[in-house]
């Protein structure tokens, strides 16, 4: 059988099949698009600005080692004038993470960047080792969550940097969205999607520059660049739930390889139909008001902007970085919505009042925090009190805040639209 | 196109596993394997009847289904033919060939 040819150049052997648009490329035609695409996200979405310090949130695996590749070539080919630090958290697991941190040094001086590295252990005096001793793996997760959360945070702080960006990619993505959809969280839906993260309990922002790009690509640009990383899973054992969602959507990219920026697209959408109000107010913001019902009837109204999908996947990315740019406007679409779908009513106009919440200093440690005491000294009190079982309710994603809010989502009533 | 075995009947191969699957094959990154030929059908080996081989004689770890589900490789795990993506070889149809190298590599782990 004669090798196939790479689409784009004609000449050289292809080895890679790109999963969105099934694109046959030799390894430099591939190498070359995927860096043009993620420096498309970049400019797009204005995620930097020339002379900006960013730190790297690196944890020596595969995505962080790419994205830390990929913005030092592009910032080195586009000029964008970056001061790019490399941003490690040590967790505290023997044989897990002082591994993976030997990779994330030798890759500081592979890419010439600094390091900064911050430990639980110096922050909370708690190792990952020592809070797993102490309650068991199950929920452990959630411990190591909020603390990475707040040590990035801090870490980006100490080397005064307002701007972090992880590695978190097309499939990671996907995932959360299933997630959020599974379990009914639309405040949560809505902030996961976006590219950019200012949350209210942190002033330093987030980002995600490999947000399109597949988690396959990134192996496939790790292996023929010969990048080093690490590749070990956590030794207590990954989330249950992010687990099945990751299961659910590696299983759909097999059956049909765009599901996942697909799904990515849908959640935009989705997130785009969420009332600002609703997804400001998981993240402790203003006095807002809630309008009963909305947020799930809007759902039914469809896509806002009618935008074709499947037999053209090859615009996908394209078409997902215009509607990013045109989120602001399309938010105000979705709001006065009602007047192109004559089937639906206005619905049940109750407001309720949420909480005001009011972002100050956590008493214990300083730390940003919407309640007296931050999350990370709330579980710190358990643990140091030797009872783990704290009575609040934290959840175990990257974002804070939005599990009041699901509470008061879940006694609002859904409408079915029959019954309006 | 038939199997190219040498006269023994078996092909030699090798065959590479990383990205975490190394774990499950004795914590051993490269193999050099000889399979028979032709499959249990007797028709010419593929690359289906390489991952049944590799499960069945070279994995010593119980948890099967770390590599293989529905009898395929897992959804997650790339696969490599002479470095290229096995899907432009023809995937799971592939016919093996003598000195062919197979890449086994997980996206599955953190970032």
């Amino acid at each position: 059988m004669a090798p196939t040819l790479c689409e784009l150049c004609k000449t050289t052997r292809a080895l890679i099949v790109r999963p969105k648009n099934h694109q046959k490329l030799c390894k430099s035609c591939f190498i070359s698009i995927f860096e043009t695409e993620i420096h498309n996200t970049i400019t797009s979405n204005s995620l930097f600005f020339p002379g900006e310090r960013v730190a790297i949130g690196a944890s020596g695996g595969k995505d962080s080692t790419v994205l830390a590749s990929v913005l030092k070539t592009l910032n080195e080919r586009h000029h964008y004038g970056l001061n790019l630090i490399l941003l490690s958290i040590d967790e505290g697991i023997k044989g897990y993470r002082d591994d993976s941190l030997k990779t994330v040094k030798r890759n500081a001086k592979q890419y010439d960047m600094p390091l900064e590295i911050v430990g639980y252990d110096e922050l909370y005096g708690w190792t990952m080792d020592q809070v797993v001793e102490q309650i068991g793996k199950k929920g452990n997760c959630t411990y190591c969550g909020v603390f990475r959360r707040q040590a990035l945070d801090r870490g980006a702080a100490r080397l005064d940097i307002k701007h972090v960006v992880t590695g978190h990619n097309a499939d990671d993505t996907a995932e959360t969205v299933m997630m959020n959809l599974l379990r009914g969280d639309l405040p949560r839906l809505a902030r996961a999607t976006s590219i950019v993260t200012a949350s209210a309990a942190s002033d330093i922002k987030r980002s995600k520059p490999l947000k399109y790009a597949y988690e396959k690509e990134i192996v496939y640009y790790a292996l023929h660049k010969g990048l080093d990383y690490f590749t070990t899973e956590c030794i207590y054992s990954p989330e249950a739930f992010r687990g099945s969602a990751r299961t659910l959507i590696k299983n759909l990219e097999k059956v049909r390889p765009s599901a996942i920026l697909d799904v990515v697209k849908s959640g935009e959408d989705m997130a785009r139909l969420v009332p600002d109000e609703v997804s400001a107010a998981g993240q402790g913001g203003k006095d807002v008001l809630v309008v009963e019902g909305e947020a799930y009837r809007a759902g039914g109204c469809g896509s806002a902007n009618g935008r074709s999908s499947g037999g053209e996947m090859a615009d996908t990315e394209r078409q997902l970085l215009e509607s990013e740019k045109a989120q602001g406007n399309e938010t105000e679409i979705s709001h006065l919505g009602q007047k192109h779908d004559r089937n639906c009513k206005i619905p049940n106009r109750t407001l309720r009042k949420l909480p005001k919440q009011q972002m100050g200093k956590c008493v214990r440690c300083g730390y940003l925090s919407s309640q007296d005491i931050c999350k990370a000294c709330m579980l710190l009190e358990g643990l140091n009190k030797n009872r783990p079982k704290t009575q609040i309710q934290v959840s175990v994603d990257e974002e804070d805040n939005s599990s009041r809010l699901t509470r008061r989502m879940e006694s609002l009533k859904i409408i079915p639209a029959e019954q309006m | 196109m038939s199997t190219q075995s040498n006269e023994a009947g078996m092909v030699l191969l090798e065959v590479e596993f990383t990205g975490g699957l190394e774990l499950l094959f004795s914590n051993q990154r490269k193999h050099k394997i000889s399979l028979p030929g032709s499959d249990e059908k007797g028709q010419p080996a593929t690359a289906a009847f390489l991952v049944r081989y590799l499960c069945e004689n070279l994995m010593k770890d119980t948890r099967k289904e770390m590599f293989v589900m529905d009898g395929t490789v897992r959804p997650g795990i790339l696969v490599l033919i002479n470095d290229a993506d096995w899907e432009l070889e023809g995937g799971d149809l592939y016919e093996l060939k003598e000195n062919d190298n197979f890449f086994f590599i997980s996206t599955l782990h953190g970032g």
